[in-house]
């Protein structure tokens, strides 16, 4: 494959809160490759926010980059001074955030919001006004001239979302950032959104890190998948892989743990909780949920065992010495199941 | 339906001045059985929950709990009587003498409706409970796990201590909690917790219908299977009938036994869940089923989404029965050929 155009590498990330020092962050690495979609899927708490923030230097106060890089263009974002961030950020990487009613700001006009970065950036204000028409066109968005002035709260929600694209979009970036961006929405308008991000990831030739819990968004959007547990990258891979040969028990978990529109057994729900992050535990943080779980997980981090070129799995399971794990049944059975719904449709097509 | 249904819901309406955010619903809810809702943010569906236990007073029509009418609206009858009066004017005098019998008729009815929504005895409307959307927002923050759920016991009028303890000990063990989780607050639980702490209120009062409002929406994947699966089980165990609103429709149709599908106010379909999903009849209904993302990368490349264009309804639209217990919104001239498409 070509070079990356964003690389992270051993990030460490924690924050100082009364109760101690929160590992949230804890030696991820992954690189993101021109005009790919990149989705990192986790829990609330698992890292996956806190990764993107620190891509955006945009950190809350508490927190600490304990180690680790990640570069851009050869340069390291995590040392960039202030300064010269402002120059990337907009410009070359940009972010589309979850809630785009709190996103926007509810006392500006939609337009002045979508020309500031223009209009800092030193084009003139007729010109940034053109511009900003044809991003609201390009989004998707009618009548753009009038929506131009007016302000967030006259919008529908899929309308903001996509006001909100176009404003990360105003500077030309090259990476796309979107944290959960359509888990506020409604179905319909979820499908809107991801079929609009899709075919400006294509015309823009954007290259995207899309950070959501929903699997069903992620199958339709991700070319490759992280999944991110307590703080770890825990199974890599592109999306067929990780979706038809999953490896790692999490990765099991989340995907047989929801209903899908033909479950009719009782779903096999992950028994407890997420560990707390002042004390990571010592092996494998999900071993206290893993039913699969071997006595050394609860003693040392499994390390990535790889699977194929493009696949790897931080799992004890893998190792050789390890007994043989299927991945469980009702998986299984989904997996043949959606394969034949899959040959349906195109029998009927 | 053989059984009488537990919950008749007729014509409700519920207008809050000039936005009329449930407009003409009826479905009926079988002992036993769960019924989910769906529809889009601001469709009425929660609101159509929040008119059952009567968080609002209806605007029009009747809802029956138990074959006893706990709520009635009066704006319809108020309406004939004002057009009946305007007919009075100018009209001969047998037609003032059937229009006056009609709207003594309708002066008797609306003080009928007036008298059952006002006397409804507290214990019937308890029989309802309600578990909410938001764990967060739902309790209370300065009260104890206890106090939460102790309080719907105490204003029912159970004062004996010790019932109460053995009631919330019991119902904590219940919901996967624990006794040394009682003297807790709410802040002290993860997101999961606070919703099976929601949900021991609910059923602490040992309720025959539950109205779960987007019951798991808010909650993280991994935990989201296990609120449904400790709902299932109560449901099983307590013989429970559920209203059940959400918007992922794959949880809905895990859940459901039948599903009404609501569109600005009105409900549009209503189905037996697998009949809805394997023959969706109304436009919107289809459009909403092709939205759904299904975790399948190869069958998400390929997934062709219907787009909702919506037409004027005809004149005389109406719920109507297309198939056996498959009714769909539409105007008599539309039924044969949605008749059509579903026999396709």
């Amino acid at each position: 494959m070509n070079q990356p155009v964003l690389e992270a590498k051993d990030l460490r990330i924690s924050f100082r809160t009364p109760a101690g020092l929160v590992r949230a962050v804890r030696d991820v690495s992954f690189s993101l490759y021109p005009g790919e979609t990149l989705a990192i899927v986790g829990e609330s708490g698992s890292g996956k926010s806190v990764t993107c923030k620190a891509a955006m230097g945009i950190l809350p106060g508490n927190a600490v980059i304990e180690g680790g890089e990640i570069l851009v263009d050869g340069k390291d974002l995590l040392h960039l001074p202030e300064r010269d961030f402002c120059r990337l950020r907009g410009r070359k990487i940009a972010m589309v955030f979850q809630d785009p009613l709190s996103s926007l700001n509810p006392i500006m006009r939609v337009g002045k919001q979508l020309t500031e970065v223009m209009r800092l950036s030193g084009v003139p204000a007729a010109e940034a006004k053109k511009r900003a028409i044809s991003l609201l066109s390009e989004v998707g968005i009618s009548e753009p001239e009038r929506r131009y002035r007016q302000y967030p709260f006259e919008l529908s929600g899929g309308m903001r979302q996509r006001i909100v694209i176009a404003i990360a979009l105003a500077a030309d970036p090259e990476i796309l950032i979107c944290d959960e961006p359509t888990t506020a929405l409604d179905v319909t308008i979820q499908a809107q959104i991801l079929e609009l991000l899709s075919r400006l990831k294509k015309e823009r030739s954007l290259s995207m890190i899309f950070i959501t819990h929903d699997l069903g968004v992620v199958a339709n959007i991700a070319d490759r998948i992280a999944v991110m547990y307590a703080g770890k990258l825990v199974e890599e891979g592109t999306a067929q892989e990780v979706f038809y040969t999953p490896a790692h028990p999490y990765t099991w978990a989340l995907l047989s743990s929801m209903p899908d529109l033909d479950t009719r057994d009782r779903l096999d729900a992950i028994p407890g909780t997420p560990p707390n992050m002042v004390a990571p535990p010592q092996g494998d943080a999900f071993a206290d949920r893993n039913p699969y779980a071997l006595a050394i997980d609860f003693e040392a981090q499994p390390p990535a065992f790889p699977i194929t070129e493009t696949h790897w799995a931080a799992t004890w399971l893998l190792d050789p010495r390890a007994p043989r794990q299927e991945m469980p049944r009702a998986l299984q059975e989904r997996i043949a199941r959606m394969k034949a719904r899959r040959e349906a449709q195109a029998h009927g097509n | 339906m053989a059984t009488e249904p537990l919950l008749r819901v007729e014509h409700l309406c519920q207008y809050f001045g000039p936005l009329h955010a449930v407009d003409d619903v009826s479905f009926s809810i079988a002992p036993g059985e769960v019924f989910g809702l769906v529809g889009e943010s601001g469709c009425g569906k929660t609101t159509t929950g929040r008119s059952i236990i009567r968080l609002y007073d209806i605007t029009d029509g009747s809802i029956w709990f138990k074959g006893q009418r706990i709520a009635a609206g009066t704006l319809g009858y108020r309406r004939r009587i004002a057009e009946a009066r305007r007919r009075m004017r100018g009209a001969s005098a047998e037609e003032r003498a059937a229009l006056s019998a009609q709207i003594a008729e309708e002066r008797r009815q609306l003080r009928a409706a007036v008298h059952d929504h006002r006397s409804v005895r507290k214990d019937v409307i308890t029989r309802i409970q309600m578990i909410y959307q938001d764990p967060i927002a739902s309790l209370d923050p300065r009260m104890t796990v206890y106090d939460i759920i102790a309080e719907g016991l105490r204003i029912r009028g159970q004062h004996d201590k010790q019932a109460i303890d053995s009631r919330v000990y019991g119902i904590l063990d219940r919901v996967g909690l624990t006794r040394e989780h009682a003297h807790r607050y709410p802040h002290e639980f993860s997101g999961g917790q606070r919703q099976r702490i929601g949900v021991a209120r609910a059923v602490v009062m040992d309720p025959e219908m539950i109205i779960a409002d987007e019951p798991v929406s808010a909650l993280d994947v991994s935990i989201q299977a296990q609120v449904i699966n400790l709902l299932s089980d109560l449901r099983r165990e307590m013989g429970l009938t559920v209203l059940f609103i959400a918007h992922d429709l794959s949880v809905v149709k895990y859940f459901s036994d039948r599903i009404g599908v609501m569109y600005f106010g009105r409900l549009v379909e209503l189905a037996p869940a697998d009949e809805l999903f394997l023959h969706p009849l109304h436009p919107y209904t289809r459009a909403l089923l092709s939205a759904i993302p299904l975790p399948d990368p190869l069958y998400e490349r390929d997934r062709r989404r219907i787009v909702y264009e919506p037409r004027p309804e005809a004149e005389d639209a109406a719920l109507r029965e297309i198939t056996g217990g498959h009714f769909v919104r539409c105007g008599a001239a539309e039924v044969p050929g949605y008749l059509r498409e579903a026999e396709a």
